[in-house]
């Protein structure tokens, strides 16, 4: 592993790049600049964060999108964290349970947490196993609008040991539970004393947690501001004030950057157009992140046209991935194999590359008997190796790249035509019951980082047949059903590992879809801000903002 | 007056049902709904989202989700919003301050100045100045918002560095000057558009009232030309522009969707655009039920305000 992290921070140091300086355009906004600290001392000065998305729920446990997230890390914590190297460290646990240290039974059934003891809430209560419990239990509390409950559904009989000791049992084991607890912020019993209703209790307005920060306010339409928690219980915070201001629209959220009055790029962060002009900025700090989702042409393995594993190899050897990645994304995103991310610990680096060889798609298709019939499409057994694709209308740079690799599909005798659609309809039935032949689709597959993707690939989780799950491919392999069953009964990372390696080189082989590339997010802020460290295995650029100061 | 009022009243009444039920419809047409915001989250199972459904009610039939929100409405509960857990009227109250600040100014400046030039455009018709008020007009109009603000913090807040680029005020520093330099910019730009609208018909109003009899009567008799034109041209011109302020009324509170996005103004039209992208049905109703409201609350009083300056409309 740590090679492979090694790797993946050099070449990340080598993308980060550093503002240089150009023509000075700014104009400093001389009112309001925050009080510069001069390192990591007492909290002072202030951090405002842009986003294009307004955060919005605050109970961290109800049904949320990305840009909450980054509240959420600020005000809460959860039992556990992932380091950027995608290793598992504990937060208001005291170690992360194992079956080597006896946290979790040899069956995997059994669980054993060990918490802090000088973790204060924000108002001063002391933080028990009572929380943890209470969280677990809202979680699956049939009246609550929960978000994600999978996994929490498997917990049985969670008992107090002492207020720092909590177990319970698990219905079955099941190790992605573990990095889905690095996403479930432990919220306070003693907040919902009296509620009858959880769903519309206080404290969803004016959340009280554990996290380095507290909330001040919100200023609906506009921004939230959390202060400084001076009890935090872990290092940090070094700042008094920490703002999420929501900016509507990505162009003026650049420009918000450029005139300085914001300090750090939330999401979406600096679109690829705007990158080459980012990167000139003077006092900015530009820097690419690879994230979590990958692109790439999912096809309907069920279409004819799609079952002769020929046809799939042919496609994706007709399409010039490189020419996308350059002349279309502005060399922003990276070519990918594969549907694991590169900064998650089972990302496998040995799969095949690429080649774009339309002589090599050309004579797939021949020798598997795909004739050119008439208007030199071609066909076989009275299938024509025509299919529809489609993808969220108004996204500018895919409908550019559908139109280029449908002129590429044409040379190898391969008919593409684009249909479109709203988003609320491409991804709704359409999607989910695969009534799409192919779609250009980003997707991250892990949840919560965790190689788990039985939810993907498992022959069960085919909605349109009756199974539940987003396996929208139709991917049916009986090896995969049976390394990812086996996946999620083991605990120890090296021998997961050696399972989801396998998944990814049979997915690879398989291609139910034509990976393309993963997307870099770019990162902007300004030059004297420190301790900003990007996480692809957290949605939210703003987990660690515990960490952060200024340095003049 | 009385029955006139009363009139009114339940004629409002049946129009407002009208328009909810319309707008309840379509709202419900609009594939994908509140939830498939989540669909594309990795962990979400069909099975969390239709536990979702049933907890916000979702999975009724529309006819009986109307009428629950409409007895509900009627009992003056506008509901609570599916995107921050708040009540409608306090969603709104919260949006309804920022709108009323830059709507007010930008109507004030440009009712100002559209009537000046389209009463001195029509005085002086054919004139350099009318020509250049015309073509300034169709240019106002023709070129987008969108664009024009993004000039001008390009020009004002990164060239010159005099305007901020944006927001309501600079956190931090909640100044009422600040306030003020804030205002200027957004404010400016939407009265671009609406002193163009406002001129071209100030000066078709003046026109029309220009060459009528009365007019020339009042000049032959030797009134001063300054007294013809305030007391009897002005004066009749502006009797269509008191209905059409009326009818700005809404807008006044509705928001400037364009404006509010450039220049990160936390208002009303943010505030629709943003809900009607979640699909958040209980706001959008009450943004929509509240400008049906404004319309003939403003309708009403552009009447009233017409009878008691005009002595020859009555009401009834």
């Amino acid at each position: 592993m740590t090679d492979k992290t090694m790797k993946a921070l050099t070449r990340r140091g080598a993308l980060g790049l550093l503002g240089s300086a150009g023509a000075a355009l700014m104009a400093p906004n001389l009112l309001g600049k925050p009080a510069f600290a001069q390192t990591k001392g007492a909290p002072s000065g202030r951090i405002i964060v842009g986003l294009v998305q307004e955060p919005t729920v605050f109970n961290p446990l109800m049904v949320k999108i990305e840009v909450d997230d980054g509240v959420h890390f600020s005000l809460f914590d959860a039992l556990f964290r992932f380091t950027p190297e995608g290793e598992l460290v504990p937060n208001l646990a005291t170690e992360v349970p194992s079956q080597a240290n006896g946290g979790i039974s040899e069956d995997g059934k059994e669980w054993r947490v060990k918490l802090r003891d000088n973790v204060k809430w924000h108002d001063g209560k002391p933080f028990t196993a009572e929380d943890v419990k209470f969280t677990l239990e809202l979680i699956v509390n049939p009246k609550f609008r929960a978000w994600r409950t999978a996994g929490h559904s498997l917990v049985r009989d969670i008992k107090i040991v002492s207020p720092t000791e909590i177990t319970w049992k698990m219905e079955k084991p099941f190790s992605p539970y573990l990095s889905f607890l690095t996403e479930t912020f432990i919220i306070p019993k003693h907040a919902f004393d009296g509620v009858a209703d959880p769903n519309s209790a206080p404290f969803n307005q004016s959340p009280i947690g554990t996290g380095a920060f507290k909330w001040d306010r919100r200023v609906a339409g506009d921004r939230v501001e959390l202060v400084a928690h001076a009890d935090y219980h872990g290092e940090g915070p070094f700042l008094k004030q920490l703002v999420f201001k929501y900016i509507p629209d990505t162009t003026v959220h650049y420009t918000q950057f450029r005139s300085g009055d914001i300090d750090l790029l939330g999401r979406m962060y600096i679109t690829p157009d705007n990158y080459k002009d980012a990167k000139t900025l003077p006092d900015r700090i530009i820097q690419l992140q690879p994230a979590p989702s990958i692109e790439s042409i999912a096809l309907n393995l069920e279409r004819p046209q799609f079952k002769d594993l020929a046809v799939r190899q042919a496609l994706y050897a007709a399409i010039d991935k490189a020419a996308i990645i350059d002349a279309i994304y502005y060399g922003v995103p990276d070519s990918v194999e594969s549907y694991v991310p590169r900064s998650s610990y089972y990302y496998y680096d040995g799969l095949p590359r690429h080649e774009y060889s339309p002589d090599k798609a050309n004579e797939l298709l021949d020798k598997a008997g795909w004739k050119r019939g008439r208007g030199g499409i071609r066909e076989k057994n009275g299938v024509r190796l025509s299919f529809k694709n489609s993808t969220t209308s108004g996204n500018h740079l895919r409908e550019q790249m559908q139109q280029f690799v449908q002129q590429m599909l044409q040379q190898v005798g391969v008919e593409m035509t684009i249909e479109n659609m709203p988003a609320a309809v491409m991804w709704g039935d359409f999607w989910m019951q695969s009534r799409f032949d192919t779609a250009v689709v980003g997707i991250t597959y892990l949840i919560g980082s965790d190689p788990d993707v039985t939810n993907r690939f498992h022959s069960k989780s085919i909605t349109a047949q009756g199974g539940a799950g987003s396996n929208n491919v139709q991917l049916k392999n009986a090896r995969v059903d049976e390394l990812l069953e086996q996946g999620t009964a083991l605990f120890d990372p090296k021998q997961r590992k050696v399972i989801y390696d396998e998944v990814q080189q049979i997915v690879r082989n398989e291609l139910p879809f034509l990976p393309l590339f993963a997307e870099n997010y770019i990162h902007g802020r300004k030059k004297g801000i420190n301790g900003f460290k990007p996480n692809g295995n957290t949605r939210t650029e703003s987990w660690n903002a515990a960490q952060w100061y200024w340095a003049s | 007056m009385f029955v006139f009022l009363l009139n009114r009243l339940w004629q409002s009444v049946i129009l407002l049902i009208i328009v909810s039920i319309i707008g309840f419809t379509i709202l419900n047409m609009i594939p994908g709904g509140p939830l498939s915001q989540y669909a594309l989250d990795p962990g979400m199972t069909a099975a969390d989202l239709e536990r979702l459904k049933e907890q916000m009610g979702l999975n009724r039939p529309l006819p009986i989700q109307y009428l629950d929100w409409a007895w509900r409405m009627a009992g003056g509960d506008w509901g609570t919003s599916y995107r921050d857990g708040q009540p409608v009227t306090a969603v709104i109250g919260r949006h309804i301050f920022a709108t009323l600040i830059l709507m007010g100014s930008s109507m004030a400046i440009s009712m100002a100045l559209g009537t000046w030039i389209g009463i001195r455009g029509a005085t002086h018709r054919y004139s350099i100045f009318d020509y250049t008020a015309t073509v300034g007009a169709m240019v106002a109009l023709s070129i987008p918002t969108f664009w024009f603000g993004l000039v001008g913090i390009y020009i004002f807040s990164l060239q010159l560095g005099w305007l901020p680029a944006g927001n309501m005020y600079t956190i931090g520093n909640e100044t009422v000057l600040g306030y003020l330099q804030h205002l200027i910019l957004p404010s400016l730009v939407l009265s671009l558009v609406h002193v163009a609208v406002w001129s071209r018909y100030m000066r078709t109003a003046t026109l029309d009232v220009i060459n009528q009899e009365f007019v020339r009567t009042a000049r032959a008799k030797g009134v001063p030309e300054k007294r013809v034109l305030m007391k009897h041209v002005v004066g009749n011109a502006l009797l269509p522009m008191i209905t059409l302020a009326g009818m700005q009324l809404p807008q006044l509170l509705g928001g400037a969707l364009v404006t509010e996005t450039v220049f990160t103004w936390p208002g009303m039209g943010r505030l629709f655009l943003d809900s009607l992208g979640y699909s958040d049905y209980p706001v959008v109703m009450g943004l929509l039920m509240l400008s049906a409201i404004l319309t003939l609350l403003g309708n009403l009083i552009a009447d009233i305000v017409v009878s008691m300056v005009d002595p020859r409309i009555r009401l009834s």
